[in-house]
């Protein structure tokens, strides 16, 4: 393994267990939206950073996991039911399945949801791409709205065990499988960014025209990008009917899934993989923070003004501000 | 010898506007052709068609042997036809040494069939921006050069791509004699390495030292083609340049 990978597996680790030390359970239910997020934002910039394609669609693809988590546990609620009687013991050796399970589930729905978006939209540029985005997660809101299975408009119920055997509470669980998906999420992040595929991302992000012209097969690295973006997301949205316990479409559809996951990475910076896990470290604990001291609804006010500042001052991010200094620094 | 690029009955029409008419063309290999023609008589279609940046509706384009119609842009990079756009295009949050590196990732990669050693790429990179003038600036970005550096480092992306073929498309325009002279004599050292080159330009002087042959487009219609001494001469392109 690269010593990259053993060193984010070991920074992980390190939180876990500082956090775990208190012993007190809310901090797991804080940090699991914060590192939900981390992974989020990072996958949010695998397309949004690296190829420059604005995804306003990420709530939809963080609903997409959820949602088939939802489906395949009420399945597996309902085999009896559903199943002919011939084939229900061979059901019930399979389900329930195990929420690792229904995170590779996840990412692959999501995943083939992005590679639809991309094929579909991906003529598209600028503001038009972005519009789409937003249109499709509107339509697939609908669908899921319509969908009496996995509940309608009015939600569904997950329940929650109590216990994870070995390892203490639930949360706790949860917890640690969104760090390990963080893990994977930075890991492939910077793997992008450092071969082939990240310099041909960067090419598109840059000039298309001159990216066709230097070879780059433009088409096909961008629906690269938007179906690891896609799939990360759903992954990351595959755990949440367990965090929820009761999930509505109008929750996993939130706007705050859309606003963090680009005002993320874009305060911390989207040039490289340092920036949404910066962004998200900053503007996630501040948002626990404001939850816990004003109210949640100061969440969103305070994504805006953050932004707003950004654009302003730092239109790089807080990773480009620093880069600039260091380099402003040599030069003198 | 056969054509290394053979253009046939091309047409392209935008709306009701024909920009190219039933162009035909070929261009030997190892030869260095000048094509000029007034503001908006089609040079630059010509060279989006030939290029696959925009398709034609009729007629075909066949390179080094192999009719390349319908393929995208970058298929005929890859196959060995490069170009370098009118106004520069680097990659702007790269590197000049990035800038080579990605036609070296995505086509001589490609093409070689196996990946590429870092430490040649590496090489490649120093080496092309030593032909160009712009060796000591391999870690700055485009934003730094002035208007000749970013042609040349135009002519340089596009030779990262080990072309066949290189069409320039007027990288001479608005810069001093000088500097004319400079990219002029990077062309000439190019086509004596064996590559074919079409140059597109409107500065005359430099388009006849350059070419050994001279195509001219007049609204879309190739309406002379031949040495370039002779074509200058021909009263139908005095006429398209200088009126009756």
């Amino acid at each position: 393994m690269a010593p990259f990978t053993l060193i984010a597996i070991a920074v992980a680790t390190a939180v876990f267990l500082v956090i775990r030390e208190p012993n007190i359970e809310y901090l797991f239910v804080a940090g699991y939206t914060i590192v939900q997020y981390i992974v989020l934002a990072t996958a949010w910039n695998i397309l949004g950073g690296y190829t420059g394609y604005v995804n306003f669609g990420s709530a939809a693809f963080f609903a997409m996991g959820a949602y088939s988590t939802v489906a395949l546990v009420t399945f597996g609620n309902e085999i009896d039911e559903l199943v002919p009687e011939s084939l229900a013991p061979i059901f019930h050796l399979i389900f329930p399945l195990s929420i690792p399970t229904l995170i590779v589930i996840g990412g692959v729905v999501s995943g083939i949801v992005g590679f639809g978006m991309g094929y579909l939209t991906l003529r598209l540029r600028g503001a038009f791409f972005a519009i789409a985005t937003l249109a499709m997660a509107v339509v697939l809101q609908t669908l899921v709205v319509n969908w009496e299975f996995v509940g309608g408009s009015g939600g569904a119920y997950i329940v929650r065990p109590g216990e994870f055997p070995g390892l203490g509470s639930y949360m706790q669980y949860l917890f640690a499988l969104m760090l390990a998906l963080a893990v994977l999420a930075i890991v492939t992040a910077r793997a992008i960014e450092r071969s082939r595929l990240g310099y041909g991302f960067a090419a598109i992000r840059d000039d298309e025209l001159a990216a066709e012209a230097s070879g780059v097969p433009t088409l096909r690295l961008k629906l690269v990008a938007t179906t690891i973006s896609g799939a990360l997301m759903g992954m990351a949205g595959a755990p949440f009917p367990y965090y929820i316990g009761y999930l509505q479409p109008q929750s996993a559809f939130g706007l705050e899934y859309a606003v963090n996951s680009i005002a993320m990475p874009m305060i911390g910076g989207t040039m490289s993989w340092v920036g949404p896990l910066v962004g998200t470290l900053l503007l996630g604990t501040l948002q626990q923070v404001a939850n816990v001291t004003i109210s949640s609804a100061v969440n969103l006010l305070l994504v805006g003004l953050l932004l707003i500042g950004f654009v302003i001052v730092a239109p790089n991010g807080i990773v480009g501000l620093v880069q600039d200094r260091l380099r402003a620094r040599r030069a003198k | 010898m056969s054509a290394i690029l053979h253009v046939q009955g091309l047409s392209k029409r935008f709306g009701g506007f024909v920009a190219l008419d039933g162009i035909d063309l070929e261009v030997q290999p190892g030869e260095r052709l000048g094509l000029i023609g007034p503001n908006g008589s089609g040079k630059s279609t010509l060279v989006n068609c030939i290029c696959g940046t925009l398709q034609n509706e009729t007629g075909s384009v066949a390179f080094d042997g192999n009719v390349v119609d319908g393929l995208a842009a970058h298929e005929r990079t890859h196959r060995g036809l490069a170009r370098s756009f009118q106004l520069p295009r680097p990659f702007p949050s790269l590197t000049l040494a990035d800038n080579l590196r990605i036609p070296m990732l995505y086509t001589v990669h490609k093409r070689a069939g196996t990946p590429l050693h870092a430490e040649n790429v590496e090489a490649r990179c120093a080496e092309l921006l030593q032909m160009v003038g712009l060796a000591n600036k391999g870690n700055h970005r485009p934003r730094d050069l002035t208007q000749v550096e970013m042609r040349k480092l135009e002519l340089a992306r596009a030779m990262a791509a080990e072309p066949k073929l290189l069409i320039a498309d007027e990288s001479m325009a608005g810069l001093s004699h000088s500097e004319i002279e400079d990219i002029l004599a990077l062309l000439v050292k190019l086509n004596e390495s064996g590559i074919t080159i079409i140059l597109i330009e409107h500065i005359m002087t430099a388009v006849m030292s350059f070419s050994q042959r001279l195509a001219v487009l007049v609204s879309g219609k190739k309406i002379a083609d031949g040495k370039p001494q002779d074509v200058v001469r021909d009263p139908e392109v005095v006429r398209a340049y200088l009126g009756e």
